[in-house]
């Protein structure tokens, strides 16, 4: 069902990347029914997959499901085929972050590209410099304003970040990969 | 040799009272452990979600670190850094071609990496029995729910050999510092996990099952061994609290502050004050209960 | 010798890439060879014709055939030959189809590769013997193991034929798992009525020796001459005198001892007992772990009661021998424990559905004995936990099959119609009830079947949820059942009172250590073989044994019956002459070069190889040889690769002949 002949192929990128082949699940929904956040998602995980098996690469990774997909494993753990929905999940979320595929859930992407850039500068997450920042590009100004005072009050929310000495290194990792 | 100790980003902010609590207790055993030099993130979730090759890398940063400061044995007692360390560790071990470019990025040849072990695997190391022996508070007027999460169980081959849907490894360590457990239900089911931030209603309806489950099987405390779970166990809670009237609250311990507490350390050196579902009343009434029989 | 070459078109599969009109052309120049001619279809009547007029035209002693694959038709043409008054034997055939012409492309070399093939056989001709089929006698009795409905059918079939049949039984009753069933698919007979006349037929039939509560210890031998050791296990009841009267399980003072094996573990049952009512033999067994007097001396209820004095407390197990030409395999199958097992690894079990820890969580064969009349609730649906009628039941399909992870990767094929089965007797008996079958796909292919499962959705209204469920736990004394229905793409959540498991079929205990005993090969799960998946399904490739039932792969009651009638009828090919005959290419031993180090012994996978002692005229021991039984060689070879000494040979593959076809490919 490629009928575009510059669309990438998705199907080998994703057996690159989780070592299976999407051919593998036979549908039977029992992850989708032990996902503990089908209940959110437009798309079930199962249907997901059968967008990807159909070869509608678009709807899948653009469906919101992928982001809102928890990483919980349960459905991996559970599947008879013992298909690693979780790492074919990761694999969905890896194109679409890379090729900068938009989805319903931009909240969650903002969230990952926060955290990442906090790694890539101090090495360690600096919670305080990522929510800052978080709430800064998703525009949730107004969240966690109740609890932000306590936390601060019980120390566990530093005002300055813990620097990693050798930094560099972590950069380059980051750098690297890109 | 002493253990390497992996405190990951939480434990040194959000979760520090995990990390004194680890501490206040692991000195009462008197187990030798020192932080792993230079130790950086491990990519957590945000690293899987978004790159394969970044999320086994940046875990296998600390693996290389650890070898090389001479640690045989890294305990890790955040859930999600344990679990991206061994998951990493399993797939350097098995996989050449993720081997190769993970040691091209690190610039580094692999030889090997220390054995990963989570806050329950290092007290079953410890041994159950030590626990049993140094106990000094009466803890059995209390009934915890342990509650595992998902990252201290799954994948099942990768995660130890614990079960993946009838887990009892922290019910055998809560039952030795002396605590009754309780059957419940939703054990592995999971809190909602980093969409704490981003999707705090998902966390609120997932986190609110758990511990409506572990009530209705007649809990009074839950017991975790992640700062996820316990950050969307305990501080959502409030959230929840506000947004479904009628929410029967239930506090939240970390394991190591239940052994602290059966150990007799001070409820400030455990970190107990930093809660935001205050546990002091319950605690308060039933061990003080046990003290007056 | 003068040798005729025959070379096959095959129509167009050889003649298409061969020139086999120029093969025949440079076969009768080959030394030896007398007459050399092709035709279209060698293998049909016109053809047979034409090598057996060359044969008396020429007066050919030997033949060669270039055609199919031997496993084709090198009986065909060695009939033909044999017909035409040449020994099968001097018959050989170059494969120029699977070796030549279907693997090649080029004309002219697979031309070229087509005359090699013919001139190696030719030459090897030049050193073949004529033989004679080597003939065994036939002991024409038959012996099946296990008594389920396979095994009685199979008896049945051969003792009205008019031959013995001893049938073995690992139970204290014969019936199998089908004596256990309510009703059966798809015409809801009662299961035990259209049983028991079986059964007591076997009871009763004069050709039939019914061994029960017995298991085959040893066998040795082989085809039409089998030995076989039972061991008859001591019941403790003596059967000669027990009236099947009761009594004794009446008065058994621990009612409640033991779980019931025939109601699969859903009440307890005395230590002395019978599995139930129509029981054949109607004869109770002691159970001695259970037993008050064998733990501790005390009791002796039974022997008190017992009015013919029929209770030996002393009675031993027994070995019995037996002698027998045939033997069917008919031991069945059990069901897939979703329960955990540490020491098992193979077999995980399903966490997620509570390892068997949930009261109401059944499986099939235990909603059977609730739903049968005799049956622990007299045929009530009630739940096991507070015995109240089930107001939502839910039925989950494919527990443990279709299921790499944790499970098996087969369908057990009866689990969609007794599914349908049971939603329907559930339908009937509790009316305002709702049931659910969460499903993958169904599988209903038999006669009526599709039309049953129909039956069950629209009239009996049981509804169908096509995914799987994740998890079931209890809540408030109700089991939650998590499932998808990927159909509509919704989540289904059923709050349910019972849930019924189809758990996977798979063989018996101890199947694979009976078939190490007969020497059949079995699979990895356990399930005996067969000799040809769709030609020969109920042989397997020792000879004289063969397969009837679930033992070989998981099936309903009429394929097993009609696969049982396939067997018996298998044995009664068998008993049909006096004597056997087998092809003589087969191994054998130069006594005087053999040096009796008997490697070849340790080597052979047949048990064919026995030590013979020599002696001289006097009777003084000259030496011991190995000896082939021509019987069980399977004409493998190895013996010959082992020799040392080169004092086995394969007769039809002997040295000379292997080598002179080297040698004629060498000449090339």
């Amino acid at each position: 069902m490629k009928n575009q002949t510059d669309t990438p192929d998705y199907e080998k990128l994703i057996e690159d990347i989780t070592g299976q082949n999407s051919s593998m699940c036979y549908q039977c929904g029992k992850c989708s029914a032990g996902c503990p956040v089908r209940e959110f998602m437009p798309s079930p995980p199962n249907r997901v997959v059968r967008y990807f098996q159909l070869g509608m690469y678009k709807k899948a990774l653009t469906s919101p499901s992928i982001w809102l997909c928890a990483g919980c494993m349960t459905c991996s753990s559970r599947c008879p085929k013992n298909f690693k929905l979780s790492a074919f999940m990761d694999a969905l979320r890896e194109i679409a972050y890379k090729e900068g595929i938009q989805s319903g859930d931009k909240k969650s992407v903002a969230f990952h590209q926060t955290f990442l850039n906090q790694i890539k500068k101090f090495g360690r997450a600096f919670e305080f410099g990522f929510i800052r920042d978080y709430k800064l590009k998703s525009g949730q100004f107004f969240q966690d304003l109740d609890v932000a005072p306590s936390m601060f009050m019980k120390g566990k929310i530093g005002l300055l970040p813990h620097k990693v000495k050798n930094k560099e290194k972590i950069q380059k990792i980051f750098n690297d990969i890109k | 040799m002493n253990y390497g100790y992996y405190p990951g980003c939480s434990l040194s902010g959000t979760a520090k009272e995990f990390d004194s609590s680890v501490r206040e207790v692991l000195s009462k055993f008197n187990i030798k452990f020192d932080e792993i030099n230079n130790w950086s993130c491990c990519g957590a979730t945000s690293a899987h979600a978004t790159s394969h090759l970044l999320s086994i890398a940046l875990p296998a940063h600390n693996l290389f670190l650890a070898h090389q400061q001479g640690f045989e044995q890294v305990f890790a007692p955040c859930a999600a850094c344990f679990n991206r360390l061994v998951t990493s560790k399993h797939e350097i071990d098995t996989n050449k071609n993720v081997r190769s470019k993970v040691e091209n990025l690190l610039e580094e040849k692999y030889s090997s990496a220390p054995e990963i072990l989570n806050i329950v695997q290092l007290f079953h190391n410890i041994g159950l029995k030590e626990i049993t022996a140094q106990k000094q508070v009466d803890l059995s007027g209390l009934k915890t729910a342990c509650y595992y999460g998902c990252l201290l169980v799954r994948p099942d081959d990768v995660a130890g050999k614990e079960d993946v849907e009838a887990p009892m490894m922290m019910e055998d360590v809560v039952s030795a510092a002396g605590a009754k457990t309780v059957k419940w239900n939703f054990k592995t089911e999971c809190c909602g996990a980093s969409h704490s931030i981003a999707h705090m209603d998902i966390v609120e309806k997932l986190s609110k099952k758990i511990i409506d489950d572990a009530g209705k099987n007649g809990a009074d405390l839950i017991i975790v061994a992640c700062p996820m779970c316990h950050s969307n166990l305990d501080m959502r809670q409030l959230n929840i609290k506000k947004d479904y009237p009628g929410h029967k609250t239930i506090p939240v311990l970390y394991l190591t502050q239940l052994i602290g507490l059966a150990l007799g350390i001070d409820e400030k050196k455990l970190g107990l004050n930093l809660h935001f579902i205050d546990p002091m009343p319950l605690l308060n009434s039933k061990l003080k209960q046990e003290a007056a029989v | 010798m003068k040798i005729g070459v025959f070379i096959c078109h095959c129509g167009e599969n050889i003649g298409k890439t061969v020139d086999c009109h120029r093969v025949a052309e440079v076969s009768a120049l080959m030394p030896g060879v007398a007459y050399a001619e092709d035709y279209k279809y060698m293998c049909s009547d016109p053809g047979q014709n034409l090598i057996k007029q060359a044969i008396k035209d020429k007066g050919l002693d030997a033949v060669v055939v270039g055609s199919c694959s031997p496993h084709m038709h090198e009986k065909t043409f060695r009939k033909a030959c044999s017909s035409a008054g040449v020994n099968p034997f001097m018959v050989e055939i170059a494969n120029l189809r699977e070796h030549c012409s279907w693997i090649h492309e080029d004309v002219p070399s697979a031309t070229r590769k087509a005359i090699d093939l013919i001139r190696i056989a030719v030459e090897k001709v030049k050193y073949n013997e004529p033989l004679i089929p080597i003939r065994v006698p036939v002991t024409k009795r038959a012996l099946v193991i296990g008594g389920g409905i396979s095994g009685i059918q199979a008896a049945l079939d051969v003792a009205g034929a008019g031959y013995q049949v001893i049938l073995v039984e690992k139970e204290p009753s014969i019936g199998g798992h089908m004596s256990q069933l309510s009703e059966t698919f798809p015409t809801l007979d009662c299961s035990q009525c259209i049983l028991t006349p079986r059964m007591v037929e076997a009871y009763q039939h004069p050709n039939i020796k019914l061994m029960t509560y017995s298991e085959v210890e040893n066998v040795e031998g082989f085809i039409g001459n089998f030995k076989v050791t039972i061991r008859k296990k001591a019941r403790k009841v003596n059967e000669d005198l027990c009236t099947g009267c009761g009594d004794c399980i009446q008065k058994c003072p621990i009612k409640k001892v033991a779980s019931s094996e025939f109601d699969e573990g859903l009440i307890k049952r005395p230590a002395i007992y019978v599995p139930f009512p129509q029981a054949v033999p109607n004869i109770p067994v002691i159970d001695t772990a259970a037993c008050t007097y064998f733990k501790s001396g005390k009791c002796q209820m039974c022997v008190k009661t017992c009015g013919r004095g029929a209770i030996d407390f002393k009675q031993e197990d027994r070995l019995v021998e037996e002698e027998v030409g045939a033997i069917i395999v008919a031991t069945g199958y059990k069901l897939y424990s979703i329960d955990k097992k540490p020491e098992d690894n193979i077999y995980k079990g399903y966490g997620e559905y509570g390892y068997g820890q949930y009261k109401d969580v059944v499986n099939g064969l235990q909603f059977e004995r609730i739903a049968s009349a005799s049956g622990p609730t007299s045929g009530d649906i009630l739940r096991p936990s507070d015995k109240k009628p089930p107001k939502k039941i839910v039925f989950i399909q494919c527990v443990g099959s279709r299921d790499e992870s944790k499970g098996f990767s087969y369908c057990s094929k009866i689990c969609c119609m007794y599914t349908a089965k049971h939603a329907m007797l559930y339908k009937h008996k509790v009316h305002d009830g709702e049931a659910y079958v969460f499903y993958m796909d169904i599988r209903a292919g038999g006669k009526m079947y599709e039309e049953f499962v129909r039956r069950a959705i629209e009239e009996d209204g049981v509804k169908y949820i096509r995914g799987r469920v994740s998890k079931i736990y209890e809540e408030d004394g109700k089991l939650i059942v998590k499932g998808e229905d990927t159909i509509a793409g919704e989540a289904v959540v059923i709050d349910a009172d019972m849930v019924v498991l189809a758990t996977a079929m798979i063989p018996q205990e101890n199947a694979s250590k009976l078939a190490q005993l007969l020497g059949v090969p079995y699979d990895k799960h356990g399930f005996l073989q067969e000799v040809h998946p769709k030609l020969r399904p109920v042989e397997t490739s020792t000879g004289g044994i063969f397969l009837a039932g679930a033992c070989h792969s998981p099936r309903d009651i009429p394929e097993s019956v009609a696969m049982a009638s396939a067997a018996a009828a298998k044995a009664l090919v068998l008993f049909g002459s006096d004597v056997l005959e087998r092809e003589p290419v087969v191994a054998k031993v130069n006594e005087t070069t053999c040096a009796g180090c008997f490697y070849c012994r340790k080597a052979c996978a047949y048990n064919a190889i026995e030590r013979k002692v020599l002696k001289d005229r006097n009777g003084k021991f000259i030496k011991e040889v190995a000896y082939v039984n021509s019987s069980l060689c399977q004409g493998c070879g190895t013996c010959n690769a082992t020799c040392p000494s080169k004092s086995v040979e394969l007769v039809g593959f002997k040295d000379d002949q292997i080598y002179a076809e080297i040698l004629a490919l060498a000449e090339v």
